[in-house]
């Protein structure tokens, strides 16, 4: 990079701030998903909104490309830098800004903790409810860039739901404020559409949150069955009995089995496992943890534990959120992957994945938010054999395109980023793609702002709002304008 | 001019002879008779139909129901509407996986009806149902009060198909409740008062029917004490689905709050509520009570206006205080809807230099704490008044955003925020 403009965006952050040398550059060169990365040119940590400005209103100005970073736990390469770029850190904004209880909202900075919000919150018996696994790490922005779900999301929503307002910094270092506190500001939904877009179309740097009062009880069940399909079965009957659990999650065996090895939490061996949490006013709960049971049993349950305290519904979630991790025990890698489904299709697509697996002599373990759809196939590999990543890779695409075939989605949380913006076409259809396109045209003509994610070809914003031309029927005297 | 016949054969060779008339007097926009009426049958027509009216200079009103054809500002030109009527089809409910794809131009009470046969719902409580259609309720962003519980549109709203002017019919999102791939062009559309493009199906994610609901309804003698109830249930373990306070000129302020589900549930829920009002007494109430936003939108006076309001609903109180003082001030009369999560419905009645300085006043007292006042329906005479209001340093976005997706203006054009 030009030493000057260097020295520039040493002026804005201070020399402590800015990330130069290779070794130190080395931490910020992949995300969450390690095996793609790249070196930035250098790494910004701004520590209010008028910075980031006036670090995008340079690289407006010098053609500069840049990546913004949350905690850079992102599972699909989003935060991976882009060649001849800058990354744009925002740890260090991570001030809880303001705290309004009694409408329901709380203001934060990009880089406050997911988990800190609730903390914050928590005495006055209120939380936030997207909580993706990695809530003790991850950042709101980052949650922002990808409207992260989690377990939760089933009934509470995802990010976009509690999301009200944002003030971003645009491509060209301008300001705005999209949304806000108070509802249906008058308006495109502007905040709607930058909340998931993955950090291509500007940065947040101020973000209004909507919090919400804590249910009066929680209840979680589980659930052991003899397999996916009879846990997928008692899934269906529950949704049909008109009933909206908080959250259910389902593992296959290979899940338990590494989840019970890194925690320990003592979950039945089983083919199936379903872990149900209803929440909301005690009468209730009750009364529809009973049809539950009762459901379980009538698809073949043949072990329920109601977790009896607070402790042991930890414990019961600490495997789940473990299992992820847990894979380590039992694989020296693997690859996650993050398809939807409809609920419906699980039967076909498990076994069409057991089919897969055994083709390509690959282990996989499912961990699956049965409520909506989620599917997390983990593909168990290792490196050191030759070869066996590259299947790995094939199988969970492969796997991703079953998902579609089975008329759902590529991503439901981890968001498209590096790692599948080449599935992307099959996806969507060219007209699709190419509306999304003059989406971001409109917010990044100059495609600045995280320009080589979720589009598998970056396209230059070619439309020119020119001169009005006359139609010819006009000229031919036939036609005229009102 | 326009209504020459080679531009009405196009449009004939397009939606068939049979499904194209010129405009009659109840067709009028905003008191613009359009010159012609277009009904396509499927969202190819619809396409196609749009890429010649743009092609041609023309401006298009898309109209589902017609029922709030006049939100928003009077359109710069009319010459031609696309009603939805013909796409009408619930194209699939999938019940077991809780979403259903919908033809915009089928009306609420349709879908309602063809979803209740799985004893499902789409979660949202619109006006006039029986006319009301999915694309006209999404693009002026209706919003009811089950959305306390359910969230607004944009929360049900999962996928959505939209004709753009040049021709293509793009889609977004798609068909399960849970998907980040791609743009949410879904939010984008809704709101946007059919200005970026014409939605042509919608896909939803559905809830279950409640198994019973119980309407309970309480008063308070003044607004002050009212807001202390509503934030006490607000701030309750409480699980209700939606909660409302009718308050006007003259009279103490009532509210009513639903619940649903269980027997036990229900019973419980009820106890809670009287336990955390204490001395208020709690009457149960008919369900009719929800049509309380119906009646106050509809049948207005001549003199009235009616407008969406969105504020901060801790500060309802201040609401109602700035809306006294009209009272004496300007000797208007009001009357409101409010829902606790801080939107609201007001009619408004009184002259006309009164109604427009109260307004005026009003809007840039919300506007000073963030919210926001929309004149829905504006008496005659008082045609300048401007529907939106200011809507802030996003508006350059916002026309840029415009430019793209609809760059000569052909829909809706002048009607929605900022002129656009």
């Amino acid at each position: 990079m030009d030493s000057r403009v260097l020295q520039e965006f040493r002026e804005i952050v201070g020399k402590r701030r800015l990330i130069s040398s290779p070794e130190e550059l080395r931490t910020y060169e992949c995300d969450g998903l390690t095996n793609f990365r790249a070196m930035p040119l250098a790494v910004l940590l701004p520590s209010s909104a008028e910075e980031v400005q006036a670090i995008v209103k340079i690289c407006h100005r010098e053609r500069i490309p840049f990546v913004a970073r949350g905690s850079g736990t992102g599972l699909s390469g989003g935060a991976l830098p882009v060649e001849n770029g800058i990354v744009i850190s925002l740890a260090r904004m991570n001030r809880i800004l303001e705290v309004d209880v009694p409408n329901a909202r709380v203001t934060v900075e990009p880089g406050v903790i997911n988990l800190e919000v609730s903390g914050r919150v928590q005495a006055q018996e209120y939380f936030y409810a997207p909580d993706p696994s990695s809530q003790s790490v991850c950042s709101i922005g980052g949650n922002v860039a990808e409207n992260s779900g989690g377990a939760h999301c089933l009934k509470y929503g995802f990010t976009t739901t509690h999301v009200l307002g944002l003030e971003v910094v645009l491509p060209d270092g301008s300001l705005v404020h999209l949304g806000g506190k108070a509802l249906d500001a008058p308006g495109y939904d502007l905040a709607g559409v930058f909340v998931g877009s993955e950090g291509t179309l500007g940065i947040a740097t101020k973000i209004v949150l909507r919090i919400v009062k804590q249910p009066e009880c929680v209840r979680t069940l589980l659930a052991a069955f003899p397999g996916t399909n009879e846990a997928g079965a008692a899934v269906s009957d529950i949704i049909a009995a008109g009933m909206l659990p908080a959250a259910i999650e389902m593992m296959d065996n290979l899940a338990i089995q590494a989840a019970e090895a890194a925690v320990h939490p003592n979950y039945p061996d089983c083919g199936g496992l379903l872990l149900v949490e209803l929440d909301g006013p005690v009468a209730e709960v009750e009364a529809l943890m009973r049809s539950v049971e009762v459901l379980c049993r009538k698809n073949g349950a043949w072990e329920i534990r109601l977790a009896h305290s607070e402790q042991e519904r930890m414990l019961v979630w600490k495997g789940r959120k473990a299992a992820f991790a847990a894979m380590g025990r039992i694989s020296p890698n693997y690859i996650v992957q993050d398809g939807v489904i409809p609920r419906t299709t699980l039967p076909q697509v498990m076994s069409e994945i057991e089919r897969l697996s055994q083709e390509a002599g690959l282990r996989v373990a499912n961990v699956f938010h049965a409520g909506d759809g989620n599917l997390h196939p983990l593909v168990l590999y290792d490196r050191q054999i030759p070869g066996q990543e590259q299947a790995a890779e094939a199988l969970s695409y492969r796997i991703l395109e079953l998902c579609l075939a089975a008329g759902g989605s590529i991503t439901g949380e981890h968001g498209v980023g590096e790692e599948k913006k080449h599935m992307m076409p099959k996806m969507f259809s060219e007209p699709d793609l190419a509306t999304m396109q003059r989406v971001r045209c409109a917010f990044d003509p100059l495609l600045l702002s995280n320009p080589t994610k979720v589009f598998p070809t970056p396209r230059l914003c070619g439309e020119k709002p020119g001169k009005y031309a006359e139609h010819p029927l006009e000229q031919a005297g036939i036609a005229e304008r009102f | 001019m326009l209504g020459t016949k080679s531009i009405r054969e196009e449009f004939a060779a397009i939606v068939g002879g049979a499904n194209l008339r010129g405009g009659a007097a109840e067709d009028a926009v905003c008191g613009v008779v359009p010159q012609l009426v277009l009904e396509p049958e499927h969202e190819g027509q619809v396409a196609k139909a749009l890429a010649c009216a743009n092609s041609a200079g023309l401006s298009v009103i898309p109209r589902g129901g017609g029922t709030k054809l006049d939100w928003g500002n009077p359109p710069r030109s009319a010459d031609l509407i696309f009603s939805t009527a013909r796409l009408n089809r619930v194209l699939e409910h999938a019940s077991a996986d809780l979403t259903v794809t919908v033809e915009a131009g089928c009306t609420l009470q349709s879908l309602e009806t063809a979803l209740a046969r799985h004893g499902q719902r789409l979660a949202f409580d619109g006006l006039w149902p029986e006319r009301a259609t999915v694309g006209g309720v999404l693009s002026t962003n209706d919003s009811g009060a089950l959305r306390l519980r359910f969230g607004s549109l944009r929360d049900l709203i999962l996928g959505v198909t939209l004709a753009l002017p040049d021709g293509t019919l793009a889609s977004s999102g798609g068909k399960v409740v849970k998907n980040v791939a791609g743009y949410d062009l879904p939010k984008l559309a809704t709101g946007a008062l059919g200005t970026l493009g014409i939605i042509t199906r919608a896909v939803f994610r559905l809830h279950p029917l409640p198994w019973g609901a119980k309407t309970l309804s309480f008063g308070a003698p003044t607004a002050e004490r009212m807001q202390r109830h509503i934030l006490e249930i607000q701030d309750s373990k409480l699980a209700h689905t939606a909660l409302q306070i009718h308050c006007a000129t003259g009279s103490e302020p009532r509210a009513d709050l639903l619940v649903e589900g269980t027997d036990a549930g229900l019973s419980a829920q009820e106890s809670e509520l009287r336990k955390i009002l204490a001395a208020t007494p709690v009457q149960a109430t008919s369900h009719l009570a929800w049509n309380a936003r119906e009646q106050l939108a509809s049948f207005l006076p001549e003199s009235a206006a009616f407008l969406k309001i969105s504020f901060l609903p801790a500060v309802w109180t201040d609401l109602v205080r700035l809306l006294r003082a009209t009272e004496t001030a300007e000797k208007l009369n009001w009357r409101g809807i409010f829902q606790a999560i801080g939107i609201g419905w007001l009619r408004f009645e009184g002259g006309h230099r009164e109604l427009l300085g109260a307004i005026d006043q009003l809007r840039s007292e919300l506007e000073r704490r963030g919210g926001s006042v929309v004149v829905l329906r504006r008496p005659p005479g008082l045609s300048s008044l401007d529907a939106w209001g200011n809507p802030g340093d996003a508006l350059p976005l916002m026309r840029a955003m415009k430019l793209r997706l609809d760059a000569k203006s052909t829909l809706n054009p002048g009607r929605f925020v900022g002129g656009i």
